[in-house]
């Protein structure tokens, strides 16, 4: 039978698309139920008001994570307290999709487009995160428009770096530059110090937003608020 | 006024609400779950002492008010931004009717804009022009995913929003007060995109676009879009009180916005009753980035930067008069920095 670890493991490898952070550190996982192979997973979310469209992204793929686990046939995950509890709970489980679950509420291609330009973000975010801890070890921005992955001595920063890179289907072989844009453009190295700018302000954006998220949800559920865990 | 050190501030708080969530008004569990959700964000950010029971924040009186914002306050002049909500609440959340009495009861505190909703097309412009004819307000504040009937939000840049735009060019409403929510059409999009802001404000280049609680949560879009527009200004409301809880984030996020569009289009404000000014103009006064790496580029925030986010920016938008004294002890000098221009968005 499958353990409640490796269940608990699998949901570790669901973000919160906007907050760029594990659902399990962020405390959104409120239940884990598991029976002969079929597991029930409870979520929960800072407010009441939190945008249908991530809360719906988090549960289809909280639910997709669960059912990867060798042993777990059947999964049925629900989001509790949630404005639009009813129709989330109802799309995933009952496969509707978001269109479905919210019938001429939406325009286009799903929600493949939303998690496109948060995985930009949250890339945009991490390489900022590389490029700080590299320059504060004493490269310079000169430095880094020249390198290349494979020149990047290894940390915990470059590895989510890289995660987020393979995501958005750029190219992370050895020999691939190392500051390009989200759209996999190596980034001029007379523009990379300003690129690093405002990469800055996308990481304190996601950043600060998690953190008050985490206080909201503390707050509301009346819980001690969770460490912020450096990935 | 607040008066520190020698130093005298004036301080127009530009978004306050004096709202009415009681269990009596609250029409159903929306409306329940949106006075829920502000309490959380009021009693996770306040400081203890500053932490009212929920039975209160439901509906607070006009002695709350009146002693919260002028007597402890330091607030020279509040703006009452009225949101609607009237899906969620029998009488509206904090309508013009509401809010626009204080105005009258008490000349020279307060001023109050009203909004309007472009769902009620040709209906709404007469509207607005009545309203204007009436409350005479030099703004309008925009809650863009109020809810009404199906429809869960709309758009700055829409064909109808658009006609009210004009109407207010052409009525003398230079303000625009735009508040992002979580819920709007089309829902599987970005509910707080502000690219609807940056069409619009370019379209309109003599009206000025507050967008509220800086984009928050995403900075990042509105330092892009302030760089790209002069017309486009930040109000501080839901950033203030990082300064108590959160006070690096708080730091960054000003050190950004000083960064990207300038100390000239920044504006306080408390989200009263949401947060109380007292202690966040005390603690905005005394304010000093944290001594380490992450904040070593950031320029100093002076008295005068203070004097601008504080009262002189909101001022100068309103044309709301300032005692001498008040005004920048530098003035006609550059103070701070030169808004930025980014490379590329993300």
């Amino acid at each position: 039978m499958p353990t409640r670890e490796a269940v608990l493991d699998a949901l570790s490898g669901v973000r919160d698309p906007e907050l760029d952070e594990p659902i399990t550190d962020l405390d959104f996982v409120s239940g884990l139920e598991i029976e002969d192979g079929a597991a029930f997973v409870r979520l929960r979310l800072p407010t009441y008001f939190c945008a249908p469209n991530f809360a719906y992204l988090m549960v289809a793929d909280a639910k997709a994570a669960v059912l990867s686990v060798t042993g777990i046939e059947q999964a049925k995950v629900v989001l509790d307290d949630h404005y639009a509890s009813d129709e989330i709970n109802g799309g995933v489980n009952e496969h509707r999709g978001f269109d479905g679950a919210f019938p001429k509420k939406t325009e286009g291609d799903d929600l493949e487009e939303l998690r496109t330009t948060f995985r930009r973000k949250s890339f945009v975010s991490r390489q900022e995160q590389l490029c700080r801890a590299m320059l504060s070890d004493g490269f310079t921005p000169l430095d880094l428009s020249g390198m290349s992955l494979q020149d990047v001595p290894p940390s915990q920063e470059f590895e989510t770096y890289l995660e987020r890179r393979a995501e958005l289907g750029l190219d992370v072989g050895p020999d691939a530059p190392l500051v390009v844009d989200p759209d996999g453009h190596r980034v001029p190295k007379e523009a990379v110090v300003q690129h690093l700018r405002f990469a800055r302000t996308v990481r304190v954006s996601i950043e600060g937003n998690a953190s008050l998220c985490r206080g909201l949800l503390a707050t509301r559920y009346g819980i001690p608020e969770k460490e912020e865990v450096k990935q | 006024m607040y008066e520190k050190d020698g130093e005298k501030y004036f301080v127009v708080d530009e978004h306050i609400h004096f709202w009415d969530a009681s269990p009596e008004n609250t029409t159903n569990k929306y409306g329940e779950g949106f006075i829920k959700c502000f309490y959380d964000y009021h009693a996770n950010l306040s400081p203890d002492e500053y932490t009212w029971s929920f039975e209160k924040y439901r509906k607070y009186s006009e002695e709350d008010i009146m002693h919260d914002l002028f007597e402890v306050g330091h607030v020279d002049v509040g703006i009452l931004q009225s949101t609607y909500l009237t899906d969620f609440y029998d009488n509206g959340f904090n309508t013009i009717e509401r809010n626009h009495p204080l105005v009258e009861k008490y000349p020279g505190k307060f001023l109050s804009n009203f909004g309007f909703d472009p769902r009620n097309e040709e209906k709404g412009l007469e509207m607005l022009e009545r309203d204007f004819e009436k409350y005479g307000s030099k703004g309008v504040k925009l809650y863009t995913a109020e809810w009404k009937g199906e429809s869960h939000g709309w758009k700055l840049d829409d064909p109808w929003s658009l006609k009210h735009l004009e109407k207010c060019e052409e009525l003398g409403i230079k303000n625009i007060h735009v508040h992002k929510g979580p819920t709007i059409w089309p829902l599987n999009k970005d509910a707080f995109d502000v690219a609807d802001v940056d069409r619009t404000a370019t379209l309109f280049p003599d009206l000025n676009f507050i967008v509220e609680h800086v984009g928050l949560p995403r900075l990042e879009d509105f330092c892009w879009i302030g760089t790209q527009e002069p017309n486009v200004y930040g109000g501080l409301a839901v950033a203030m009180p990082f300064i108590h809880a959160k006070p690096r984030y708080f730091a960054q996020i000003i050190g950004e916005l000083l960064y990207w569009i300038g100390e000239d289009r920044i504006l306080f404000a408390s989200d009263y009753a949401l947060w109380q000014p007292g202690w966040l103009v005390e603690k905005f006064v005394d304010f000093q980035y944290p001594e380490d790496a992450e904040f070593s580029d950031y320029a100093e925030i002076t008295p005068d930067i203070k004097r601008k986010i504080l009262g002189l920016n909101a001022a100068a938008l309103y044309d709301i008069e300032v005692p001498e004294e008040m005004q920048l002890a530098t003035a006609g000098s550059a103070t701070g920095q030169i808004a930025a221009e980014p490379a590329s968005p993300a």
